[in-house]
């Protein structure tokens, strides 16, 4: 016992020359030329079979005895989640990717003893066909500007003496020791910086109310519930650098004048939950966080509150709601939550991207970061590409970068060489951009002019053979299942939205209908309570704006362009093409398509339930689908 | 006009009227307090509970800078402040709270509060497939048991359209938290609460059977643990 609290006190800094201190006591002890093997540990990489790739790793070099010569390291998430497990050689940063615990013991011997290339794991530029050796070279990293995603390749998340050593921590000592509330709040306001969950209001704006706001008690709040179907970035950034977060969050803390921080994340994020947990623990036991920290008189605790998963709760007023124990319900904000927020005190609440941005600002200075974006958008962005896109990934991005380059550049493209139809930004709340709008540079405004927004920063690629009906009626679907119900606006129109869509995907449509639609969306933006049923609209009125004629495809013609609603197509096999091969009547799972081998099959329309196994497997395109 | 002096007064303008009204209430109740002045409908809202912002029938626009930018508020909810602009009856409010009135009567057909508010903003048979719900979930008997009576023996539950009034636990009867007040069935804009012949409120008929929730309580207590 009186040792563990000698070692704890041991740890302790007190002071921002001691932590200077420790962080060239860290340094010294690196050895740069080391080499490093760093596993990316990230949840999607995890999916893919990382830990089995890091167990074989620690396996071999155990039974090779390399303990010393080499370092191990499970780091957060890179970015390039389609090609995972990925794992980087350092110093040089050699790039190996989709590895198997079965490529471990020559990636040793290779690589690590030898000094070689594995070639079969380097990736392929499917645009020139050559052979990628380090990561920086890999197109889909060459083109971003990793500012704040960064250090997640580079740091174990559940060692905070890697984030240290990375300069951690170093803004919140240069704000404790030399700068006043005041002078913290002019610097983020002159970055420029616009809050990261969705609605972009600028930050700095958001503290002034929060400094100004006369209380004892105020409160620190870092939202990490996020809730898009298909972004996952936020998740990415408390798993990999949970440090960044924290300090974004104690140096907000301190500049309002508040002692305690409380970080909502989603219980379904179990790994980012847990490296939270750490860092706040290794922040503790540094002096970093607790009483007292740096020596400066400033005391913060921070809780982690796990939230149910109810979408809505990312809401500020529901999520504060469902901190108090209620339920997560959003109530009206017409005085602001940095005024009268979590139980009426003054709270300041920041996405988990925008917390991790502040630290940045606090270094490099304001002059540095809004030189980076567009004039009304400044900094970075962490973009979720996700749906009918070669390079699944996180990316981050300067903003202002074209829809095209993100796509096209880092996204790689469209796989299976189909035609780009439409993107969805923004989330649920957001809208779907057609390819005519594709070099337009994305950001806060310029997403809004088109009918969409930036939201929290999902990305979803569609190809040509996405109906935008059936996408519109997903996400109306998905907003019916989460709107909580209290205003009629949101609670009953998005409802009747979701009946009307349903309708014209059966082919049941009527051509008023899509009038209907248009009054439920004016209802739902100038009557609901909250942001989720003012914006619930913008999937339909996008795809009604840019897809009009697909609307009336389904419902005048009763045809599915796209040939996804099953109502609408129909299978058949083309005699003259059908070579009896087998296929597609093995696949068939309720036994419609009969035939003999090389025989024409025939197809029993009444039994076929319009699944596709057969057109998916068809060799021949004898599959008709219309 | 001129505009009061002190903190305890605040002067603004309700369809084109000037009005001095004590500050720290609501638009709404500021409009009710003042005769001849603005139309503002109201079905969740009661003088004797908090005001809630759910039905947003009494939705208004009201401008902040002096008559260029105005933006929708619920009026039972935003406080009366010096300068503000309020308009309670535009072409725009009318076809807004037309659309809420049209999504209520579809929702609750038989009401005859819903109906009176329907013939009232020109809404003929809604355009979508018709419910039979009593219930408006507008929260007041819940509000009402919670923070005038200080018991909470029932409380909405579930999400969406699911959302619904209920007991806790979702329990089959009302417990004996329920003192049979009937604040609740009082304060009911649309008579989906009436009281029972043994002195307790009968609560709106829900989407799911009780029955179903008791057998499955008694399947999970015949799991051997």
């Amino acid at each position: 016992m009186v040792e563990q609290v000698r070692k704890l006190l041991e740890k302790r800094v007190e002071s921002a020359v001691e932590l200077e201190k420790l962080r060239q006591s860290i340094l010294d002890k690196k050895d740069s030329s080391r080499t490093c093997i760093s596993v990316c540990g990230g949840t999607a990489c995890r999916a893919s079979g990382a830990e089995a790739v890091v167990e074989a790793f620690v396996d071999e070099i155990e039974r090779r005895e390399l303990q010393v010569q080499v370092e191990m390291k499970e780091t957060g998430c890179h970015g390039f989640c389609e090609r995972g497990p990925l794992v980087v050689i350092e110093p040089k940063k050699i790039f190996y990717q989709q590895v198997k615990p079965e490529d471990v013991a020559e990636i040793i011997a290779e690589t690590v003893m030898g000094d070689r290339v594995v070639e079969r794991l380097l990736y392929v530029d499917p645009a020139s066909g050559e052979k990628i050796t380090y990561e920086s070279d890999v197109p889909f990293y060459k083109r971003q500007t990793r500012t704040i995603f960064g250090a997640n390749g580079e740091i174990d998340p559940t060692n905070i003496e890697d984030y240290i050593a990375s300069g951690g921590y170093s803004a919140l000592s240069k704000v404790l020791t030399g700068m006043k509330p005041q002078e913290v709040v002019d610097e983020i306001k002159k970055s420029g910086l616009r809050g990261r969950g969705g609605g972009g209001f600028p930050t700095g704006r958001k503290w002034q109310s929060c400094l100004d706001a006369k209380a004892d008690i105020k409160y620190t709040i870092c939202n990490a519930d996020e809730g898009d179907p298909g972004a996952y970035q936020d998740r990415s950034l408390l798993e990999g650098n949970p440090h960044s977060v924290l300090e974004g969050m104690i140096i907000g803390a301190f500049t309002i004048g508040s002692h305690q921080g409380y970080i909502y994340v989603r219980n379904e994020y179990p790994l980012a939950v847990e490296h939270a947990r750490i860092a706040i623990e290794q922040a503790t036991d540094y002096g970093l966080l607790g009483e007292n920290i740096l020596g400066s008189g400033f005391d913060l605790k921070v809780t982690i509150n796990k939230g149910g998963g109810a979408f809505v709760c990312g809401e500020s007023s529901a999520l504060m709601a469902s901190l108090e124990g209620k339920i997560g319900e959003p109530k009206a904000k017409y005085v602001h939550m940095s005024e009268k927020g979590l139980w009426d005190s003054p709270s300041l609440l920041n996405n988990v991207k925008t917390w991790a941005n502040i630290s940045l600002i606090i270094n490099k200075g304001a002059d540095w970061f809004s030189k980076i974006g567009t004039t009304g958008s400044k900094g970075t962005m962490i973009f979720s590409l996700v749906g009918n896109i070669n390079n699944t990934g996180l990316v981050e991005v300067p903003m202002g970068i074209t829809l095209r380059e993100m796509i096209f550049d880092i996204g790689g493209g469209i796989p299976n060489g189909k035609k780009f139809k439409a993107v969805q930004t923004g989330g649920p709340s957001g809208g779907c951009i057609p390819e005519q709008f594709l070099d337009t540079p994305v950001d806060f405004d310029e997403l809004t002019k088109l009918g969409s927004m930036m939201g929290s920063g999902g990305m979803i690629v569609m190809d040509e053979d996405t109906c935008m009906v059936d996408v519109a009626k997903y996400f109306v679907e998905f907003l019916k299942g989460e709107s909580c119900g209290k205003c009629t606006p949101c609670r009953e129109g998005i409802n009747r939205m979701s009946e009307i869509l349903s309708r014209i995907t059966q082919g049941k449509g009527k051509r008023e209908d899509l009038d209907t639609l248009e009054d439920l969306a004016g209802i739902l933006s100038a009557g609901a309570l909250c942001a989720l049923g003012r914006t619930a609209a913008n999937p339909v009125m996008s795809t009604l704006r840019y897809f009009r004629d697909e609307y009336l495809a389904h419902i005048e013609q009763k045809k599915c362009p796209a040939g996804v609603c099953r109502e609408l197509i129909q299978y058949s096999i083309d005699p003259e093409k059908c070579q009896g091969c087998l296929r597609c009547l093995r696949a068939c799972p309720t036994g419609a398509i009969t035939g003999e081998k090389r025989e024409v099959h025939t197809l029993n329309q009444g039994l076929c339930i319009k699944c596709g196994a057969c057109y998916d497997v068809c060799k021949f395109n004898a599959v008709i689908r219309q | 006009m001129e505009a009061a002096d002190g903190v305890n007064a605040v002067s603004l303008t309700v369809d084109d009227k000037e009005i001095i009204v004590s500050a720290g209430q609501t638009i709404l109740e500021a409009v009710q307090r003042v005769d001849g002045i603005g139309n503002i409908p109201a079905l969740c809202n009661h003088p004797a509970v908090k005001p809630y912002g759910a039905c947003r029938i009494c939705t208004v626009e009201v401008s902040e800078d002096g008559g260029s930018k105005f933006k929708f508020v619920a009026s039972c909810l935003y406080p009366v402040k010096n300068g503000l602009i309020v308009k309670t009856n535009t072409e725009k409010i009318k076809k807004l709270r037309k659309g809420i009135i049209e999504l209520m009567l579809a929702r609750s057909p038989n009401v005859k509060r819903i109906q009176e508010l329907a013939e009232e903003y020109g809404v003929e048979e809604p355009r979508f497939v018709l419910g039979d719900q009593d219930c408006i979930l507008c929260g007041l008997c819940v509000r009402a048991c919670q923070e005038i009576i200080g018991k909470s023996a029932i409380s909405l539950v579930n999400r969406g359209i699911y959302r619904e009034v209920a007991a806790p636990f979702y329990a089959y009867e009302l417990t004996e938290e329920c003192i049979g007040c009937g604040d609740c069935a009082f304060v009911c804009p649309t008579g989906a609460i009436k009281m029972g012949d043994d002195g307790r409120p009968i609560l709106p008929k829900v989407k799911i059977p009780y029955g179903e929730i008791e057998a499955l309580a008694k399947k999970e207590a015949a799991t051997p643990s």
